[in-house]
């Protein structure tokens, strides 16, 4: 299983995320761009030009047809996924550190950072698909100030008329997006910074990685904690595998506590742990630095032939991405016999 | 109303606070009164017309002795029917002091020939005229019974324990097969410092402010405590009996400090050390501290400072190039009375007993055996002083008979290591060439056993930088290097090294290299108790921290018969079992069986993946566990086994049928075990399992109320199927001809 190295940043990478299909990966980073990839390959397709600052979040339609990018030049992006243009871009008051869109491709929800006395907005923008998508309406189709510590991550829950939301207190919730009232919160989600929060496919349940050293899955409609992973290092992602019992966590120490002392790359594996049992089952040497950012996806294409089966990719803070496509054992292995568990 | 406060603020009133504190700390303390009066008795029965004569006489008798006194200080108690003194007189001294001096001078004292003072105190007569006559019994104190402090050793698996001391809390866990591992006991806050095992593993000391607590027994209740504040460094003797403590800060009496037999006197003011015998707890001696002479040398300190014959009779201490003090034990006096002088001694070594020298010197103790058994001895060595040469001397003690002595030349520094038998002794001298600029090292290893001591020297080209015999064993390794770096190591430099073993020649009675190994990082070198194996470490490194597993013999057989290696060919015995890594390690320590080793990376020295790892002797990994603040791993030790050698041999002959046993066990608990974790697997996966088809019911439910398409994207995904031909072609060869016509 050896990866292939995608070098097209000159930065530490931000967040990383597939198309739909899985054909493609787009990566985002702090020196300024978004680069698409072939997955297959790593061969790269474009780059998108334009932001003046770190690009800190990507997300991509599920038609592969508009990408939204937020950055800490204070905008919001719009983008042809073909043709590289920027559509349309939406200006605020700070950086813009998560963007996603909803399951109908109509809605986009952006969280801002909290930052010069402006606290933190989400805003959702309602998206005119007609025409060549550069007629937007400048207003968000709502706003509100999410209550409480800082929050940093954002995304639809399993119905579209709730945000959920990850802060820097370690406190998740819910928030009813038209009214911005906190609907449902877990205050002691985690005991530190929540650093991801990735969803499943059907949005019922959702994983968060955190400084504090776990890995969570929750229930996305009551935000009960159904499981915990715990490690020994600060986890800066989780992601959760399609089709396979597994979660993948990625972190590693800060890359200023690191430099000299230690040159080690231990602590910057990729770890899969069963989602179930809350076992690690194994672990995937990584990038030099710590694992920023990165997710999982599955080839659900309905080709007869699928011989390439899944991968999955990080990003890290050496400015590289790895695309790391599974081998024939990890799907034939069955390390817990033959139980049947439902995804 | 006057006002009575500062500026014009005024209070009220001053009566209603409370000064009763203030009151009572400076309370002016009256004299009791009688302490400093004594009672005369045995004076002549006077009349009233010579009690002027009898005064003086009595004054004059009492300033004679020294305690002079006043005849106007004296009162005679006059019985008036009789018009007659009544036979005794109060003397009031000038203080209670004058008063002990004169008790002392005066009692017993013949006034004439018919009387003889009695003296005592006034308040003593008081005290006793009112004690109670009639006898009581005193209560019986019933009897506890002790705990059994070696309880651990009658585990029925036959487990090993080890101390962890992580963030506050110290753990005691038990050792065994995965199934068998549990935490024994554990207590927060149990120490301030560290803790630290006593050699036979009976005792757990823990260091505190106010001194060292020793723990002990299954419920690991106190046994034991020595009052030494301050106390940094705690070292027991061989046997158990004795402990010594040691403190940076001098030590202070202070005023009211609580006094007995446990506790310091006057006396131990401004010393560091202390030994106290631990059954009961006394002090026996304090000493200050003594360090290498010299100016330019670094004061550090020699710990133990203290060296103990292996018998627990005999303490010895070094005063750099003066002299060696032997103390007996329990007086602590010194022995003979006089140290045994050694102009610029520098270091000393008791020699160990081995399994035989200890049994003899216990049958000779219990009246069973005339043989004498083998004398103590120790081994110093002085350096090159003016026109001497180095020398390195092997005395016995307590006779003091020199028994062997070696002179040596350009040493700069000598270490001793005895052989952990007592069957040898290797002197390591590292020398310098003519012009002081590089070191080498020579190994002069004396074979005390024999007759005439022997002396065999192993000349080497390297520093060397680790030496260690085997234990029981008739080999060593060595760790030594030539890299440039060795004289001024930086930090994130890692130090070549070659590893070398040696062992004995049987017959011929020299040691002969077995096998060097090139070019390691490994800087230290630890063998198993047991022998034969040893592991290689580099440790305190932040780029290496390889541990290699080592078998020096791979071709003795299980019943440990050892086939003599003149049959096969030299160095042919030595194995490499396997590699492995810790990440950070800063100690390896094997446990007392030589089964296990731990290694563990301390906070102490480092804050990178703190923790500790049990390996198998073979470099398995057995648990690994990585822990926050984790600073110490201590395996308790073992006190030598009661089994005679039969009883041992019986053993081995028969370990077979133990380890079929052992084996049937473990596969019957194997089975057990994963039949269990199954089940628990399968319940999770059953609770799982129910809670997606609950939830997705529920999602699938919402979604419809808000008019959405139930499951669009199986719809969708069944629409996109299609099918794609792929046509492969491949040359599986292409083959050029050429026609030549």
């Amino acid at each position: 299983m050896r990866p292939i190295l995608l070098q097209g940043h000159e930065r530490s990478l931000t967040q990383i995320k597939f198309n739909k299909e899985g054909d493609l990966l787009f990566s985002c980073s702090k020196d300024h761009v978004i680069n698409v990839w072939f997955a297959h390959n790593g061969e790269r397709l474009g780059t998108y030009e334009g932001h003046n600052g770190a690009v800190w979040t990507v997300d991509i339609d599920s038609q592969s047809r508009f990408m939204v990018t937020g950055s800490a030049d204070n905008t919001l992006r719009l983008w042809s996924v073909q043709t590289g243009k920027c559509l349309y871009w939406w200006e605020f008051p700070t950086a813009v550190k998560r963007v996603a869109w909803s399951e109908d491709d109509q809605q986009v929800v952006c969280i801002t950072e909290q930052r010069m006395g402006h606290s933190s907005a989400v805003r959702i923008f309602n998206i005119d698909r007609e025409g060549d998508g550069t007629n937007q309406s400048k207003e968000p189709g709502s706003m509100f100030n999410p209550i409480g510590s800082k929050a940093t991550l954002c995304s639809f829950a399993h119905v579209p008329n709730l945000i959920l939301m990850g802060h820097e207190s370690g406190k998740v919730a819910l928030f009813d997006a038209k009214t911005g009232d906190e609907v449902l919160n877990n205050e002691r989600a985690h005991m530190d910074v929540v650093t991801d929060l990735q969803l499943s496919p059907d949005r019922s349940y959702f994983i968060t990685s955190s400084k504090d050293k776990t890995a969570r899955l929750h229930e996305t409609k009551t935000l009960t904690v159904l499981k915990t992973y715990t490690t020994e290092t600060p986890l800066n992602s989780a992601a959760i595998a399609p089709g396979k019992p597994y979660v993948l966590l990625g972190g590693g120490q800060d890359a200023m506590s690191v430099t000299t002392t230690s040159a080690r790359q231990g602590k910057f594996e990729t770890r899969f742990w069963h989602k179930v049992f809350e076992e690690e089952v194994g672990r995937v040497k990584g990038h030099f630095g710590p694992v920023n950012t990165w997710i999982l996806t599955a080839v659900f294409n309905s080709i007869a032939i699928s011989p390439k089966g899944d991968s999955y990719a990080s990003g890290g803070e050496d400015g590289f991405v790895r695309v790391h496509h599974f081998d024939e054992s990890y799907f034939r292995a069955k390390p817990y016999g033959d139980l049947e568990i439902e995804e | 109303m006057a006002s009575n406060g500062v500026n014009g603020v005024h209070y009220e009133d001053d009566e209603d606070i409370d000064y009763t504190d203030i009151e009572s700390k400076y309370k002016v303390k009256y004299e009791e009164g009688f302490d400093n009066i004594l009672v005369v008795d045995g004076v002549p029965i006077i009349d009233q017309s010579k009690r002027g004569k009898l005064l003086e006489k009595i004054a004059k008798e009492f300033a004679r002795k020294g305690a002079p006194i006043k005849p106007a200080d004296v009162s005679v108690p006059w019985n008036d029917s009789t018009g007659k003194s009544k036979g005794f007189i109060f003397v009031e001294c000038k203080t209670a002091n004058d008063a002990a001096f004169a008790l002392n001078a005066m009692d017993g004292h013949p006034f004439d020939l018919k009387h003889t003072f009695r003296v005592n105190r006034f308040t003593d007569i008081e005290r006793y005229a009112n004690i109670d006559e009639t006898y009581v019994e005193p209560e019986p104190e019933e009897y506890k019974p002790k705990e059994h402090l070696r309880s651990w050793l009658g585990d029925a698996q036959g487990r090993d324990q080890y101390a962890t001391y992580q963030g506050d809390e110290v753990e005691i866990h038990w050792h065994g097969k995965p199934s068998q591992c549990e935490i024994a006991f554990s207590r927060p806050n149990w120490t301030d410092l560290y803790t630290s095992w006593s050699p036979l593993g009976t005792f757990m000391a823990t260091l505190h402010r106010q001194g060292v607590q020793l723990w002990g027994g299954a419920s690991w209740g106190k046994q034991q405590r020595f009052a030494h504040p301050m106390v940094k460094l705690v070292d027991f003797s061989p046997g158990e009996n004795f402990v010594v403590t040691w403190s940076n800060d001098p030590i202070v009496v202070p005023e009211g400090a609580q006094q007995g037999p446990q506790f310091f006197s006057p006396e131990d003011e401004g010393h560091n050390v202390a030994v106290w015998d631990i059954k009961t707890g006394n002090l026996l001696r304090t000493f200050p501290t003594t360090y290498p002479e010299g100016e330019d040398v670094k004061k550090q300190l020699q710990w133990p400072a203290l060296k103990w014959s292996p018998d627990d009779k005999f303490v010895g201490r070094v005063t750099p190039g003066q002299q060696i003090s032997v103390y007996e034990l329990p007086s602590m006096g010194l022995q003979g009375k006089k140290s045994i002088k050694i102009e610029g001694v520098v270091d000393f070594e008791w020699c160990p007993h081995s399994d035989k020298d200890r049994e003899e010197a216990e049958a000779e103790a219990n009246g069973k055996s005339t043989k004498k058994p083998r004398e103590n001895m120790l081994a110093y060595w002085t350096p090159e002083v003016a026109n001497q040469p180095a020398r390195v001397t092997l005395i016995n003690f307590p006779s003091r008979a020199i028994l062997r002595q070696k002179n040596l030349f350009n040493v700069t520094e000598c270490k001793l290591h005895w052989q952990n038998q007592g069957d040898f002794l290797c002197v390591k001298v590292d020398r310098h060439t003519k012009t002081k600029k590089s070191i080498f090292c020579n190994l002069e290893i004396f074979r005390v056993r024999e007759k005439d001591f022997p002396v065999e020297v192993v000349e080497l080209k390297d520093a060397v930088t680790d030496f260690s015999w085997e234990p029981r064993g008739e080999k060593f390794a060595l760790i030594s290097s030539n890299d440039p770096n060795l004289a001024n190591p930086a930090p994130g430099i890692t130090i070549k090294t070659d590893v070398s073993f040696y062992q004995l020649v049987r017959g011929k009675g020299d040691f002969k290299l077995l096998r060097t190994l090139p070019t390691r990082t490994s800087n230290t070198v630890r063998w198993s108790p047991r022998g034969r194996h040893v592991v290689l470490a580099t440790i305190g490194s932040s780029s290496k921290s390889e541990l290699e597993f080592w078998d020096l013999d791979f071709n003795a057989d299980d019943t440990g018969r050892r086939e003599g290696p003149s049959k096969e060919e030299w160095g042919s015995g030595i194995q490499h079992l396997g590699t492995a890594d810790h990440y950070g390690v800063t100690d390896v320590e094997w446990d007392p069986s030589g089964r296990y080793l731990a290694t563990s990376a301390s906070a102490w020295r480092h804050t990178l993946e703190n923790g500790y790892a049990i390996w198998d002797f073979r470099g398995q990994e057995l648990e690994k566990h990585i822990l926050d603040r984790f600073k110490q791993f201590l395996w308790r030790p073992r006190p030598r086994t009661l089994l005679t050698k039969e009883q041992q041999r019986q053993i081995r002959r028969n370990l077979k049928e133990y380890s079929r046993q052992f084996d049937e066990e473990d596969a019957a608990e194997e089975s057990n075990i994963s039949a269990e974790l199954i089940a628990h697997r399968k319940r999770l996966v059953d609770e799982w399992n129910a809670w997606r088809k609950r939830v997705k019911a529920e999602v699938a439910e919402e979604r419809k109320l808000l008019g959405e398409k139930v499951e669009p994207e199986a719809e969708k995904e069944a629409e996109e199927k299609e099918e794609i031909e792929l046509w492969v072609d491949e040359v599986i060869e292409q083959i050029e001809e050429e026609v030549v016509e």
